[in-house]
């Protein structure tokens, strides 16, 4: 499908395109554009109409990298820059693999982080324009049968899953993002404090407000001897989206686990942290049967819907190889 | 089908002829057939051949790899205009009324037209309970409605938008086991009917139909039930029971549906992506009140299709109709979503198989009982695999259609036989683990059909098997870890199937070059590559010094690509025109040679000579030049086979098969559900192979195919809202790169000595054996049996645990 005409307008300073984002009304939605690659899709499928896009890629200075004190990421990052950058790769392991592992090659060239945290579900009732127009009260009252893909955890009122597969590498690593406002300035915000449920009706799947534009994505300075790993599991090698993906952050003294940082996407509307297989891991030795008792902790809140019941042993087998990779990770 | 090319067929007279018969290198002997008289004497083995049986590259590769090559999707013609479909989102509803005029007086508009005939679905046996009503009924979520063209396609979708069409809902139902039940709503107001296309589908008239469930259906003619079911069973000393389960897949061809309709005057030109250039014009023929005549249609190349794509379909009625109203040319391609969902699937199933065998693997009774929904079509058959393996005394394959509120199924390579032997070889590996075989030795008893596909499996099992390391095969559930590896076999069967009413026109220029005329399309077999390769042979020349010349009505009746059948129709008639072109041509230049014998002159390399006097050989065009011959042109027909067939018609079926034998080897991950296919060995036999590198690729691609239906593919309905959730290429999982296995292929020669190139089909029969092998090879890793498809993590996991 065409997608409508719209304004184009490339904005230069942060300030500027806050200022054009806040003209933003129903009426006439006023849209950032970083990569494009989420924007396009669902301007494509008629799920957003926007009157105006404004072009972030020509605001500069959001696209560096720097590693003085933890990482800090621009908004305009690429996925594939994260991959590829020595000093995250040796420091923010666990990252560049959620990095690596997102998308395809091309994506990752064009996609920013800030696009990818602000990436909209992949559920296919949200992708369906049909649930979005003439079928929508329908799905308001009823909601997801084909739930294949949907949440096992926290799952009572909404069910679908943020499709950011890096944000679970964040969150593990506890970054926060910053967004810049027109008038007052910017704030800083914990990401785990920044995801929201998404919704089929509302715009965002985060705290983002209106007018804001985010501008970096920062992760705070790491223990020395912390070892981390990431794992997405696919039904597919070649690009695919996961059924779980799971950071886990580590930081052991000899065999002994002294900090875990353990945390899940895919498997609850926001990335979810497994806290009580972080606390089983504290203090104790890490063995075999230590990391399959943290993973068993990890998934016995599960709530499966009708059809991802499937979606449980394979959280709990990803959440035990993600512990023991960590563990030996360099 | 198609019946007016079914005109009996003059048959020359005959000549009786010994005939070399057999699998070369193998087993050979000669035969005496009936030959007609006119046709060239056999060729000998392909080793002996010049053109014939070599691999060479595909004549329009360079054009494929560089985009040069001209699909339906690139025809820009000058003032073309664009076309978008208005469709129902309502899974099933009446139409009261419909308002064009809005998109009518957008700008940039051109035409707008209401569809008035639904193709592309079955029909009413008796109309009359719909035949108040103004419209088609819609029946699947998607189901055309109108079209509109404008000047340019962001025009006519938002002109689409336009149309205001006013539904009256009706209750629908999506699903096959819910379609079934005697409460479900109703997607037909009575018994309906379906004829097949070219490439399968349908289903006999008349059958009984009880709410959404029609049958049984026995399957082809010769299906009909044999012996006693009960008396078998209770003879046997094993019998295995069990339920399978496969999906609905949609074919996501690379290039969608789609048509160019250029009507002017009183002509009609089509540019189609098409598997069968005279289906497209016949049909527009029949809608459009025109003389075929009139209609030319055109496919340079089409880019997929796979069975589905025959005919005009709705979308071509609107093409077709907004281009006579607009007075221009117009572009109709469906887009992705489109495709999905209305250009054809191939059926889902549910069967409940019961065999039984003596301890020796004699079988005594096989009862097959299946149901399918192919939507608001007919045809969702599992095949006549069961009855074409291995005999049986006592055999009943019932089969239902069940109508459902969802896109129509279209054939789909090797239509109902693969779900078939995805349940039927995997019965018999069951049986061979019961009866403490080994699952080549229980084929070796029972696969005893006195065919040429039985001789081919026979002698495949034993080199597949030592290719791919059969002897090393463990015992089920050999590896401690929790990923487990295992290997699977499994046997394909498919027709044999040609198009007698084939012509191909063969012509020599005044300069000596060598042109070939068919209006086939190349669905990507490679067809202008076989048939250069034939003609070349006769005249000693290399294929690529051929003019070949296809997908064009304009030229002779060509075959569908449908039926694996496009190289056994074509490559016969081409080397018997080509043989009598040669002919003509040694009679006409035979006088530049001392008025050589005909019989004697000899064409290699481009010269032109005489046997006996090499050394006197000159180049054709020089020779051609001075004899001043004019244009030689024959045309030939291709024959019935020399042994004829068990089925005549536009479609004409042997008595012999297709065969062709898989084996897999996979990896589970017991964890995480994950099934990787690491490896296939297949065997497979295509009779004479005309072009063993396209011959591969076709054996390749079916099993990739094969690979993807296993594993990932899958359409998933919504019950409630009667849509496809996943009609898009991110959704809809299929088989990538890293997906695709490491395929070997060992192709054998096998003459059959019935044609004058003894070319059969390959696409078909590549694709039948994949799935059963891998299930088999997932019993040899796991030690449980996957009887769902698709083997993705959730039905893994399932069976791992049942
Ligand atoms: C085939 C395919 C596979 C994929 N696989 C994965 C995967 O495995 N894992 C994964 O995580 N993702 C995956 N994606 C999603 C992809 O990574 C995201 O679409 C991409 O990262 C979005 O980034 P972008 O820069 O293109 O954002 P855009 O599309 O430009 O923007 C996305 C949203 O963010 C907003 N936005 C962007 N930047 C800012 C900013 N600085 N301030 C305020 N708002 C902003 C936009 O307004 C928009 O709403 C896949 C996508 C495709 C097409």
């Amino acid at each position: 499908m065409a997608m409508n005409s719209f304004e184009w307008a490339d904005a230069t300073t942060v300030e500027q395109a806050a200022g054009l984002l806040a003209e933003s009304t129903e009426q006439r939605p006023v849209i950032a554009k970083a990569g494009g690659i989420d924007l396009l899709d669902l301007m494509k499928e008629g799920i957003l109409a926007p009157a105006r896009l404004v072009n972030l890629k020509t605001i500069h200075g959001l696209d560096e990298i720097d590693t003085e004190n933890g990482l800090t990421l621009g908004a305009l990052v690429t996925l594939d820059r994260i991959d590829k950058d020595p000093r995250i790769r040796s420091r923010y392991v666990a990252l560049s693999d959620a990095a690596a592992h997102a998308a395809t090659p091309q994506v990752r060239n064009a996609a920013t982080i800030a696009g990818n945290l602000l990436q909209r579900p992949r559920c296919w009732y949200f992708r369906h324009d049909h649930f979005h127009g003439e079928g929508a009260d329908e799905m308001e009252s009823r909601g997801a049968d084909q739930n294949q893909h949907h949440a096992i955890l926290d799952n009572d009122k909404n069910a679908m899953v943020h499709a950011s597969t890096p944000a679970t590498a964040l969150v593990a690593y506890d970054a926060s993002v910053e967004l810049a406002g027109r008038a007052n300035g910017s704030r800083v915000v914990k990401l785990s404090d920044f995801f929201l449920p998404p919704e089929m009706q509302r715009a965002h799947d985060s705290g983002i407000e209106s007018g804001e534009v985010m501008t970096r994505v920062t992760i705070p300075p790491l223990n020395a001897r912390a070892k981390a790993a990431y794992h997405k599991q696919t039904e597919r090698e070649s690009y695919d989206w996961p059924i779980c993906d799971v950071a886990v952050v580590l930081t052991m003294e000899g065999q002994t686990v002294q900090n875990a940082s353990i945390v899940m996407g895919w498997v609850a509307p926001t990335p979810r942290r497994a806290s009580e297989s972080e606390r089983l891991l504290i203090g104790n030795r890490l063995t075999d049967d230590l990391a399959r008792q943290a993973a068993h902790a990890a998934v016995a809140d599960a709530t499966p819907l009708s059809k991802n019941g499937y979606k449980v042993p394979v959280l709990e087998a990803v959440v035990r190889r993600t512990i023991l990779a960590a563990a030996v990770a360099g | 089908m198609a019946t007016d090319n079914q005109a009996p067929i003059d048959q020359p007279p005959l000549r009786s002829q010994s005939l070399l018969y057999g699998i070369v290198g193998q087993e050979t002997r000669q035969v005496t057939r009936q030959v007609p008289a006119d046709e060239p004497p056999q060729l000998p083995v392909n080793a002996e051949l010049r053109s014939i049986g070599k691999p060479i590259r595909r004549l329009d590769a360079v054009q494929k790899v560089t985009g040069t090559a001209k699909y339906t999707f690139d025809v820009q013609l000058p003032g073309m205009l664009y076309a978008r479909q208005v469709v129902c989102p309502w899974p099933h509803a009446k139409v009261i009324s419909i308002d064009t005029s809005a998109a009518e007086s957008y700008p940039g508009v051109r035409a707008v037209h209401v569809l008035e005939t639904l193709l592309q679905t079955a029909r009413l046996r008796d109309p009359e309970a719909e035949a108040r009503n103004k419209y088609p009924t819609v029946r699947f979520a998607g189901q055309t409605v109108a079209a509109v063209a404008a000047e340019t396609q962001r025009i006519a979708d938002q002109a689409a938008k336009l149309v205001k069409v006013e539904y009256e809902r009706l209750p629908h139902v999506s699903e096959l086991v819910a379609a079934m039940d005697d409460e479900a709503p109703i997607v037909f107001p009575g018994p309906v009917e379906q004829p097949s296309t070219a490439g399968g589908g349908g289903a006999p008239e008349g059958l009984p139909q009880k709410g959404n469930v029609r049958g049984p259906n026995f399957g082809m003619p010769g299906m009909t039930p044999t012996g006693d079911i009960d008396q078998g069973l209770a003879e046997a000393d094993v019998v295995v029971e069990a339920e399978y389960r496969t999906q609905v897949q949609t074919h996501v061809p690379m290039e969608t549906h789609g048509i160019v309709a250029d009507w002017r005057d009183d002509e009609l030109t089509i540019y189609a992506s098409t598997q069968h250039t005279h289906s497209v014009r016949d049909e527009a023929a029949e809608y459009f009140d025109l003389p075929k005549s009139k209609i030319r249609v055109i496919s340079d190349f089409t880019g997929g299709g796979f069975g589905a794509k025959y005919g005009i379909n709705n979308f071509g009625l609107l093409a077709i109709h907004l281009s006579q109203k607009a007075g221009a040319p117009v572009r109709m391609m469906l887009d992705r979503r489109e495709e999905h969902v209305s250009a054809g699937n191939r059926p889902n199933s549910l069967q409940r198989v019961r065999i039984g065998a003596k301890q020796d693997g004699t079988l005594t009774a096989i009862d097959v009982i299946s149901w399918g929904t192919g939507g608001i079509a007919g045809g969702a058959g599992i095949g006549f695999c069961y009855n074409a393996l291995y005999p049986c005394p006592n055999m009943r394959t019932e089969q239902y259609d069940v109508f459902t509120n969802a896109g129509p199924c279209a054939a789909f390579r090797a239509p109902g036989q693969v779900q078939g032997i995805f349940s039927l070889e995997q019965a018999m590996d069951e049986l061979a683990d019961r009866l403490q075989l080994d699952p080549i030795m229980l084929r070796e008893r029972i696969d005893t059909k006195p065919t040429d596909d039985m001789l081919a499996r026979a002698h495949e099992r034993k080199i597949a098997a030592e290719r791919f390391g059969w002897d090393r095969r463990r015992p089920p559930n050999s590896d401690a870890g929790p990923v487990k590896r295992g290997m699977g076999m499994a046997q394909a069967q498919w027709v044999y199937v040609v198009s007698p009413p084939t012509t191909v026109e063969v012509r020599i220029a005044d300069d000596g070059s060598v042109s070939v005329y068919n209006s086939a399309q190349d669905i990507g077999t490679g067809t202008r590559t076989v048939l250069a390769q034939v003609v070349a042979e006769e005249f000693g020349l290399d294929a690529e010094n051929i003019g070949v010349y296809i997908g064009d009505t304009r030229f002779p009746w060509g075959p569908p690509s449908g039926g694996s059948r496009v190289t056994a129709s074509v490559t016969a008639p081409a080397r018997n025109a080509a043989y009598a072109a040669a002919r003509d041509l040694a009679a006409r230049l035979a006088p530049l040679f001392d008025d050589a014998d005909p019989d004697d002159i000899f064409f290699a390399g481009g010269k032109v000579g005489v046997r006996g006097n090499e050394g006197a050989a000159r180049p054709l065009k020089e020779a051609a030049k001075e004899a001043k011959f004019g244009e030689i042109s024959k045309l030939a027909k291709r024959h019935d086979d020399y042994e004829g067939f068990v089925l005549s018609g536009e479609t004409s079926i042997s008595r012999h098969g297709l065969g062709g034998v898989q084996f897999a080897e996979v990896a589970v991950d017991v964890e995480t559900g994950v099934v990787k296919v690491e490896r296939v060995v297949a065997a497979s036999d295509c009779g004479r192979p005309i072009n063993p590198k396209l011959v591969e690729s076709q054996v390749i691609g079916g099993i990739i195919q094969g690979v993807s239906y296993a594993i990932y593919e899958d359409r998933i309905m919504d019950a409630t809202s009667g849509h496809q959730l996943n009609a898009n290429v991110d959704q809809y999982r299929m088989v990538g790169s890293r997906e695709t296995p490491e395929i070997e292929v060992l192709l054998i020669e096998q003459i059959g000595a019935q044609s004058s190139t003894d070319a059969r089909g390959i696409a078909e029969a590549s694709n039948v054996a994949t799935s059963a092998a891998i299930a088999n090879a997932f019993y040899n890793a796991t030690g449980k049996r996957i009887r769902t498809l698709p083997m993705n993590p959730a039905n893994v996991l399932a069976a791992l645990s049942a």
